[in-house]
């Protein structure tokens, strides 16, 4: 035990990048429906539908849209009138409920934690059920709440009380992936927290999703939050309706009908910003140059270029200054030091949003690119930005028209 | 760490603040906890005091014995805990069977009756039985149970009633069985309330338990009979006077109890 108890050596799990969508840890609705006695219309009704292993999707819609319903299917707290639920690869319905629910993570709005019990005691009451010895128990806790940015010294005594709502909902992710369960169901876990706590969470929660790969079932009736935490969104109507289920690029671009245009409208183009990534859009090429290259060469492919100037990167091709035919000016031999330093560079991971920012903020007109370890990519100005809008835009027309006419 | 609770607000805001921790410290103000006994204390003596020092006839002499008056305390106190177990017996495990769902249409008619129970004047009651069950000890206990059951039914149900139902919808939720939620989280849950039905209980059979004497059950009520058949003031008094602070000793005991049963964290 106390082997184990060492951090995993690095270049383990962790370093080879988020798992891969894995059909055999994914959840698939097959024609369920789930009526309630002395209702007339069932709370869901026959919805199919499959959630890929490894991705976060969301059920978006208002209240009353059965989504909480949906969601509460799939561990059956509710049980389904008929269909058929099958979690990484179990048909549920062939399972104890309880059994079922201790394999599978659950989080909720005001993380539920058990008041009378500390931070400790509540993390480690599946792996208790599942009868793990408390050695190992106390070091999954440990370990759960590293993970979730909590130091186990400091919280694992405390009382639920001691904690603030964020701390709180950070325990109650640690509680659901205790056992390591292969999927995770959250009902609206951050409904009850401010904004910026808010924000805060959902960061944390895509950080550990890419070191995870957890298949996670997000329930929330926020359009924003869908966005920024969804691989898939499915927007339900009433009655479970999956009126379009689909990545939020796609939902935002090409509505399915007027119910879902209803949902996104309004500030679509800012939301558009958020969802991309600086990777998506076409980048602007400069002439690129080394600080060895000779002067008369390097000359040679600016005036080539359609800029007007170039960009020198050192040898981990990482950028560092701009450089104009004036800087070169009667200059033989090596460049070197020559030029103009570059603006602090975004990173082809940040949303256009923040691209956005940055370009606005900054006295630069051009910006480069780069990505993992630093490396040059390409260059965006304002007008980079504005030509991909105005072209997801047109596309999204296109098909929408396309669809129409179909 | 001298006043935690606007620091645990302001934490609420930013999510990397750090609230003091002040829950383990004993909640209350200890001094309050002893000002019941050192009272009880004080009155005990000072009646003692009056009655030694006061011209007693043969009558009263022979009541005030310390042998009897111990006697006539000790039967009382019995009277109290076995009508308090035999009421927490039926009340707790009722009110828990009544807070299941499956059980909740049963729940007016188990109230119905368990109010007879109460509202029933106990005098009429224990005579009642007596003429049905014959005078004595248990007697007055079945007399007791019946009018105790329902405060601690009620503060059963009610206790297991107030519990968050997001609560249990987690317990259920991360894998408990029924038995387990009940274990775990509901009833650790209502505690503090259904411990206060315990309190309640006992209290109100301390007082009750005085209508023993009418039925020859024992207990302090003797003595005010005593007092009162035989006009004797002194000795209804201290009969008066003992189940007072026997009552204020047994609530005194049960907030103690509470205290220490309570779950943390609460």
């Amino acid at each position: 035990m106390s082997e184990a108890r060492s951090d995993p050596p690095p270049g383990g799990a962790t370093a080879a990048g988020p798992p891969a969508a894995d059909d055999s840890r994914g959840i698939e609705l097959i024609n369920v429906t789930k009526r309630y006695p002395g209702q007339r219309t069932p709370a869901v009704d026959d919805v199919t539908m499959t959630i890929p292993g490894g991705e976060i999707v969301v059920l978006l819609g208002p209240s009353g849209s059965g989504k909480t319903t949906m969601m509460r299917l799939i561990n059956r707290l509710i049980e389904p009138t008929s269909g058929k639920i099958i979690v990484a690869g179990r048909d549920t319905l062939g399972l104890n409920p309880t059994e079922l629910r201790r394999h599978i993570g659950y989080v909720i709005q005001n993380a539920g934690l058990f008041p009378h019990m500390t931070v400790a005691t509540n993390v480690g009451l599946v792996p208790q059920m599942l009868k793990w010895d408390r050695d190992r128990i106390a070091a999954r806790v440990d370990e759960l709440l590293e993970l979730v940015d909590m130091d186990p010294a400091t919280f694992r005594g405390r009382y639920p009380r001691e904690l603030s709502g964020g701390q709180q909902q950070r325990v109650g992710v640690a509680r659901a992936l205790a056992a390591d369960p292969p999927a995770m169901l959250m009902d609206e876990p951050f409904g009850a927290l401010d904004p910026i706590t808010r924000e805060h969470l959902q960061d944390s929660l895509l950080r550990l999703q890419e070191e995870l790969g957890k298949t996670i079932v997000f329930v929330t009736h926020d359009i924003d939050e869908a966005l920024k935490l969804g691989d898939r969104i499915a927007i339900l109507d009433e009655g479970s309706r999956i009126a379009q289920y689909a990545t939020p690029k796609e939902i935002l671009l090409d509505p399915a009908d007027a119910y879902v245009e209803q949902f996104v409208s309004g500030g679509q183009m800012m939301r558009l910003l958020q969802v991309s990534r600086v990777a998506d859009v076409p980048l602007q090429s400069v002439p690129e140059a080394a600080p060895r290259d000779d002067a008369a060469d390097v000359l040679a492919r600016i005036r080539a270029g359609k800029t007007g100037f170039g960009i020198v990167l050192d040898e981990r091709r990482r950028p560092v200054r701009w450089i104009h035919p004036e800087d070169l000016d009667g200059v033989t031999g090596p460049i070197g030091t020559r030029g103009m330093a570059t603006a602090t560079p975004i990173r082809a991971r940040s949303t256009l949003q923040q691209a956005l920012e940055r370009l606005i903020q900054i006295e630069h007109d051009w910006v480069p690119v780069v990505g993992p370890r630093d490396v040059y990519q390409g260059t965006v100005t304002l007008g980079t930005l504005q030509n991909a809008l105005r072209e997801m835009k047109d596309r999204g027309r296109v098909r929408r028209r396309g669809t129409a006419d179909a | 760490m001298s006043a935690p609770s606007p620091e645990i607000r302001a934490a609420s805001r930013t999510d990397a603040a750090e609230p003091a921790a002040a829950l383990h410290a004993p909640t209350g103000r200890s001094w309050r906890m002893l000002l019941e006994p050192v009272v009880i204390l004080v009155v005990g003596a000072a009646w003692m005091l009056y009655v030694e020092t006061s011209d007693l006839d043969s009558i009263e002499e022979r009541s005030l014995k310390p042998r009897y008056v111990w006697q006539k305390t000790w039967e009382h106190i019995e009277l109290t805990l076995v009508s308090t177990l035999i009421v927490l017996l039926i009340a707790v495990p009722l009110g828990i069977v009544l807070s299941r769902a499956w059980a909740r249409p049963a729940t007016p008619f188990v109230l119905a009756v368990a109010n007879i129970g109460q509202s029933a004047p106990a005098i009429g009651v224990v005579v009642l039985l007596a003429v049905l069950l014959g005078i004595g000890f248990w007697t007055t206990i079945v007399a007791l149970v019946a009018y105790g059951v329902l405060p601690a039914l009620r503060n059963t149900m009610v206790g297991l009633q107030q519990v968050d139902p997001d609560l249990t919808d987690a317990g259920r939720g991360i894998g408990m069985s029924p038995a387990r939620v009940l274990g775990r989280v509901e009833l650790p849950l209502a505690a503090p309330v259904i411990l206060a039905g315990i309190r309640t209980t006992l209290v109100l059979m301390v007082g009750t338990a005085s209508i023993a004497s009418f039925i020859s059950g024992g207990g302090l009520g003797d003595m005010i009979t005593t007092g009162v058949t035989t006009q004797r003031t002194p000795v209804l008094l201290t009969g008066c006077v003992l189940i007072g602070l026997l009552a204020l000793l047994i609530d005194w005991l049960g907030g103690v109890a509470t205290r220490l049963l309570a779950p943390k964290g609460l």
